[in-house]
């Protein structure tokens, strides 16, 4: 393959996974079922993508796509620069030349690309890496955006890491104490250990309530976002975890930390950057489930969004579609907010919020700082400051 | 001005060849923290802000920062002509490989000597990945680098 007589996108690809098969002493190339590219409409992923279409590149097992944003629902909203625009519409283009599935989407773990128990995978993207690792018990390593295309192209990846079942052990307990009654307490947690530990395979114990799959993804998001964690263990509830010892295959190590109610109201209180008047109200970062925009109808029945304040849900197509059947948008958008699909929050579309005070229940959409100043609260008080206008 | 010639074996991760005045790192760095025009490093208080890394060989232990971030940083270093000409590193991972694949930079690691003791900046230094070969040029005295 790698002497191009398969097309040059295919090549380009090959000796990418070549390059990180050397880097991981890899001794072969093994299949894949299927692969998650964590598209971002940024250049280099332009470049790498056109590089492979106009080389007759094409996915070989199916590969999805993360989020860039609705250019038609923006462009009716607001002015996005050109070039802006001319950026994500190559990148889509490209993505669906290469003949990938175009979910737009940051979780396509529950509906558009479900991986099975022991799948060997490679899948991009902070909730999704740990999420099928751990939750799903596919086998997939930490992937960049072109390296996660690459192998779905080829239909392989270098067999290296999180391939080996020795590798996928615990590394570091937490012992949680704390209560978590919700999503928003999860995505504390994820936030609190990811700083804590950094990287390794942290395993959970302490947990009594079986985690539904909202708290599951905030957990994955927050614990690769604020660390680099592409694996967990929650003892009694995840796959290769039924009890602690299965988590560390053997022995149970000295290293530990203990999480209390304690720390997560510190976790909270720091997040809580700024009080007083805000502009806009961002959910959905990863992407909201039908579940999650179902509550956020609920709660905005029959109000009104405050008339300076911009309201915005991100969530997939396909989960879009069911909230539309179901009348979520509609109870939505008649509160004056907005849901849009296939939409990331750390994208260019965003800029007319620039210089704006935020409110979100997402560190990780804090963190990339797409306007000035980021408060992060549970949905439900973000819900509620959007329709006060202000955060107490 | 004192010159002497050391050659050393390392490990090859994405080919090629290129050669340059060395620019050594003690901190990881993330691409995306430079200035893409000119390849000037404008991390607030890294070890080498204010520093170009523009057709240098440059020694650091690791990257860092997300993919996205690190992959754009570095391929918009290449697109204006300013990315590092070679790179030795100590800690290799997939998000830098794709980065170095991307832009054509060589990647070596793996150095028979620990890079951090035996390459300093403004040394010469000619990194063939192709063959697994790093030759140094010292500069002893008389030389303060830029």
């Amino acid at each position: 393959m790698l002497n191009g007589e398969v097309g040059e996108g295919t090549r380009m690809a090959m000796e990418l996974l070549v390059a990180i098969g050397d880097a991981y002493d890899a001794e072969r190339m093994i299949p894949i079922t299927r692969a998650h590219a964590a598209s971002s409409g940024q250049e280099g992923d332009m470049y790498f993508v056109e590089l492979l279409a106009n080389g007759d590149a094409s996915c070989r097992v199916p590969t999805s796509t993360n989020p860039v944003y609705d250019i038609e629902y923006f462009e009716s909203v607001f002015e996005i620069p050109k070039e802006e625009a001319e950026v994500a519409r190559r990148v889509k283009a490209g993505y669906k030349q290469v003949g990938a599935i175009l979910s737009w989407c940051c979780i396509p773990y529950i509906a558009e690309n479900i991986p099975n128990y022991g799948e060997i995978v490679a899948f991009s993207e902070s909730s999704a890496t740990p999420y099928v690792n751990s939750v799903i018990g596919a086998r997939t390593n930490r992937e960049a955006a072109q390296s996660a295309l690459a192998a779905g192209v080829i239909g392989k990846t270098p067999e290296y890491g999180l391939h080996f079942k020795e590798n996928r052990r615990g590394t570091f307990l937490v012992k949680v104490e704390a209560t978590l009654e919700d999503e928003f307490d999860y995505t504390l947690l994820g936030h609190h250990v990811g700083r804590q530990i950094g990287y390794g395979i942290p395993v959970f114990t302490g947990i009594s309530r079986r985690p539904i799959t909202e708290e599951l993804i905030n957990l994955c998001a927050m614990l690769n976002t604020s660390g680099a964690i592409s694996m967990f263990h929650i003892s009694g509830f995840t796959v290769e975890a039924p009890t602690v010892e299965d988590a560390f295959q053997g022995d149970i190590p000295e290293d530990k930390i203990t999480v209390t109610d304690h720390e997560l109201k510190r976790v909270q209180e720091e997040l809580q950057t700024t009080s007083g008047k805000i502009d806009l109200v961002m959910l959905g970062c990863p992407h909201y489930t039908l579940k999650q925009i179902g509550e956020v109808a609920r709660l905005l029945k029959g109000k009104k969004i405050h008339s300076d304040v911009s309201f915005w849900v991100c969530t997939s197509a396909t989960t879009k579609l069911l909230a539309e059947r179901m009348g979520y948008v509609s109870v939505i958008e008649r509160a004056g907010g907005h849901v849009v699909a296939d939409t990331c929050i750390d994208e260019p579309c965003w800029h007319a919020y620039r210089d704006k005070v935020g409110i979100t229940d997402s560190p990780k959409c804090a963190y990339y700082r797409r306007f000035k100043e980021a408060i992060v609260a549970k949905p439900q008080d973000c819900v509620e400051a959007a329709v006060k206008g202000e955060r107490r | 001005m004192k010159r002497s010639e050391i050659t050393l074996r390392c490990h090859k991760i994405v080919g090629g060849y290129g050669e340059g005045e060395a620019l050594v790192s003690h901190e990881p760095i993330c691409f995306y923290l430079t200035d893409p025009k000119t390849g000037m490093v404008r991390e607030k208080s890294h070890e080498l802000e204010g520093k170009n890394l523009a057709n240098k060989v440059l020694v650091f232990p690791s990257g860092k920062a997300s993919s996205v971030v690190q992959i754009d940083g570095l391929f918009k270093l290449a697109s204006n002509n300013v990315a590092p000409t070679a790179m030795i590193v100590k800690d290799v991972e997939t998000v830098l490989v794709v980065s170095a694949v991307i832009a054509k930079v060589p990647l070596v690691d793996r150095l028979e000597e620990d890079p951090f003791e035996t390459i300093h900046t403004g040394d010469f230094v000619k990194v063939d990945a192709e063959k697994g070969i790093v030759t140094i040029t010292k500069r002893v005295s008389g030389y303060t680098s830029a």
